[in-house]
């Protein structure tokens, strides 16, 4: 075995793994805060000192999917026994359920708008990059610059005409309108991370299929595609995570139809003020894809969080 | 008999002309795929942009479509620099801009440098370090809220577990000297994992044989830190400040979400003091001169530390 001498001693290692292990422990603390107290009745969300253990309870949930009203004990009498568990949950409090809640709409408002957006963000990005990184573009330079500068702009000095634009052409909360905005402002990244990602790839295995017999566009999607394919996927997953969590032209652009779920998640509220577990159950539905994604494919996002940012 | 001869053609050739005899040129691929990128950048950013500025220059209001729109010149900008409300939530800004990029980059930093001693595990925490700034700042600093309650919230407790005092006696965003610092809090908790990525990069890019002559020559550990790795990572260091000063002089979602720029104008950051001007007075001309006067400063600041950075890179 090689010994190095630039090697942390085991002591070292372990006070070093200790006091991140203690950071990340406290850092998340309030990430379990929220999966937790989803599953809480509202009266232990709000309990002093805060409750750590609890009777799970899936009235949050239940609150979170229906909207309800309050009815007189008599009628509620007249009604007979609950037919089912969330119904009974619900009747606990003297209410019931008059129809679904909004969250479903807006949760696939938010897969829609999300996935749409990436996918024509990674398609033009893809091209686009292929272009800058292998053919002589007039003011290349200046372009990539032009491309990069669009991110510095404020979302909501930018929403300002983007609001009055969409008016006249008829596009405020709809769903393309949202495709083509999140797509635009994630060009940017796509387009420098993926150029990143196929200036890497030996211009000679093109020049190879060319020679032959390829044309262009069959060597740049049976030879470069392939080859890009992760970096592909990985900005793929970076536009995905900025268009699910985008809330700035959300709020401002939208209010119904195309409304995604981060301005809704904060509006949900109870009978007697905010129902905090409710609002928890939708943070959680809402943020678990994400942290589930993050942690299976850590390898190639936390490569690409630094790659995107140290290129640039 | 011909596609024999075309591909002798084609073999006989240099490559650049045997590609150019082929179907589509590669400028014209070239431009196909430039172009629509080019295009809806241009729609959804300079024309905007152009329309900002043009907008700037009227008294228009959206909510009155009806009056007439006048031509007042540099009247809304002499308006927007002489409003002492302007310069208090550039105050408020830069107060946030501020201690979120040295409390960012120094724990950043500090656990970018504990990571590198590659303990058993360490991707997987780093990993869970990162979690906090993957989720949705709008969703994620709406239950911070509740964390910040008064009593009941889970941030409060934990202040008086730590300090002794009563968890009733303060509220992180209702008080006036507290609230700027709640939202420092939550943004630091959220991107310091932003920082610690970049720090992690830089340290990673040092190569070890740098140490190993150092070693030889018996430098001190402290020694090693001040002349190696902090000059090597610096430029790595001075890229995440710019990335999260430009981040968070937009900042807009997390402490709309917060405080909402309360309580009074205390954390009222120039992006919510200017979605108030736009979105809820309908000052559309006025707000249009506001947007025009960030835009140049991030980017006038941008540019200046480029130049910067370039220069600690070329070094």
């Amino acid at each position: 075995m090689s010994y190095s001498i630039t090697e942390p001693s085991s002591r070292q290692k372990w006070i070093a793994g200790i006091l991140v292990v203690g950071y990340a422990l406290l850092t998340l603390l309030p990430l379990v805060w929220i999966i937790a107290t989803g599953f809480k009745t509202p009266a232990d969300a709000i309990a002093y000192p805060p409750k750590v253990v609890f009777t799970p309870s899936l009235e949050g949930y239940v609150n979170l999917f229906t909207s309800r009203s309050r009815v007189t004990p008599e009628d509620l009498a007249a009604l007979g026994p609950p037919t089912t568990w969330y119904d009974a949950i619900v009747r606990q409090y003297d209410m019931v359920i008059t129809g679904p809640s909004r969250y479903g709409e807006r949760f696939m408002n938010s897969v829609i708008i999300g996935f749409g957006s990436t996918f024509l963000s990674v398609f033009l990005g893809t091209i686009a990059a292929y272009a800058f990184s292998r053919f002589k573009v007039p003011l290349k330079d200046d372009l990539l610059f032009f491309i990069l500068s669009t991110r510095m702009m404020p979302p909501i000095a930018v929403a300002i005409p983007i609001f009055l634009m969409y008016r006249e052409l008829g596009l405020s909360d709809t769903h393309l309108g949202m495709i083509l905005l999140y797509t635009a402002v994630n060009l940017s990244l796509s387009v420098w991370l993926l150029k990143g990602f196929i200036d890497e790839i030996p211009i000679e295995y093109e020049e190879a299929a060319l020679i032959d017999g390829y044309t262009r566009f069959q060597a740049f999607y049976k030879v470069v595609l392939p080859q890009a394919a992760t970096g592909i996927a990985s900005t793929a997953i970076f536009c995905l995570i900025f268009a699910w969590n985008e809330y700035a032209f959300a709020v401002l652009l939208t209010s119904g139809t195309a409304q995604t779920a981060p301005p809704f998640i904060p509006t949900i509220i109870g009978a007697g003020g905010k129902d905090w577990p409710a609002v928890a159950a939708g943070a959680t539905l809402f943020l678990l894809p994400i942290m589930v994604f993050t942690i299976l494919l850590r390898k190639h996002l936390l490569r690409g969080i630094t790659f995107g940012a140290v290129r640039k | 008999m011909h596609d024999d001869l075309a591909q002798r053609v084609a073999a006989a050739t240099p490559p650049a002309l045997a590609r150019r005899l082929r179907g589509v040129s590669d400028r014209t691929i070239a431009w196909l795929f430039v172009t629509p990128t080019i295009l809806l950048l241009l729609a959804v950013n300079i024309f905007p942009l152009n329309w900002t500025i043009r907008l700037s220059l009227t008294n228009f209001r959206t909510n009155r479509p009806n009056n007439p729109v006048e031509f007042v010149g540099i009247e809304n900008y002499r308006k927007i620099l002489t409003n002492p409300d302007t310069w208090a939530s550039l105050q408020a800004t830069a107060h946030f801009l501020i201690w979120t990029i040295v409390l960012q980059v120094l724990i950043g930093f500090a656990l970018a440098y504990l990571i590198n001693k590659k303990f058993r595990g360490n991707d997987l925490w780093t990993t869970l370090i990162v979690l906090p700034m993957m989720l949705s700042p709008a969703v994620v600093g709406n239950f911070w809220t509740f964390l910040y309650q008064p009593q009941i919230g889970l941030f409060n407790y934990f202040v008086a577990f730590l300090t002794g005092a009563d968890p009733a006696s303060f509220s992180m965003i209702g008080e006036v000297s507290l609230a700027p610092w709640a939202i420092i809090i939550v943004d630091t908790w959220m991107w310091t994992p932003f920082v610690m990525l970049i720090c992690l990069a830089g340290l990673r890019s040092i190569p070890p044989s740098i140490y190993e002559a150092a070693e030889c020559d018996r430098a001190s550990k402290w020694r090693q830190f001040w002349t190696i790795t902090l000059p090597m990572a610096l430029p790595f260091l001075m890229l995440a400040v710019l990335f999260r000063g430009i981040e968070n002089f937009k900042m807009f979602d997390l402490v709309v979400q917060l405080t909402g720029g309360g309580p009074g104008a205390t954390t009222q950051l120039t992006s919510i003091d200017l979605k108030r001007e736009a979105f809820e007075k309908w000052r559309t001309g006025f707000a249009s001169a506001y947007a025009v006067i960030l835009f140049v400063t991030v980017f006038g600041l941008a540019s200046i530390y480029v130049k910067a950075l370039n220069k600690v890179k070329d070094r």
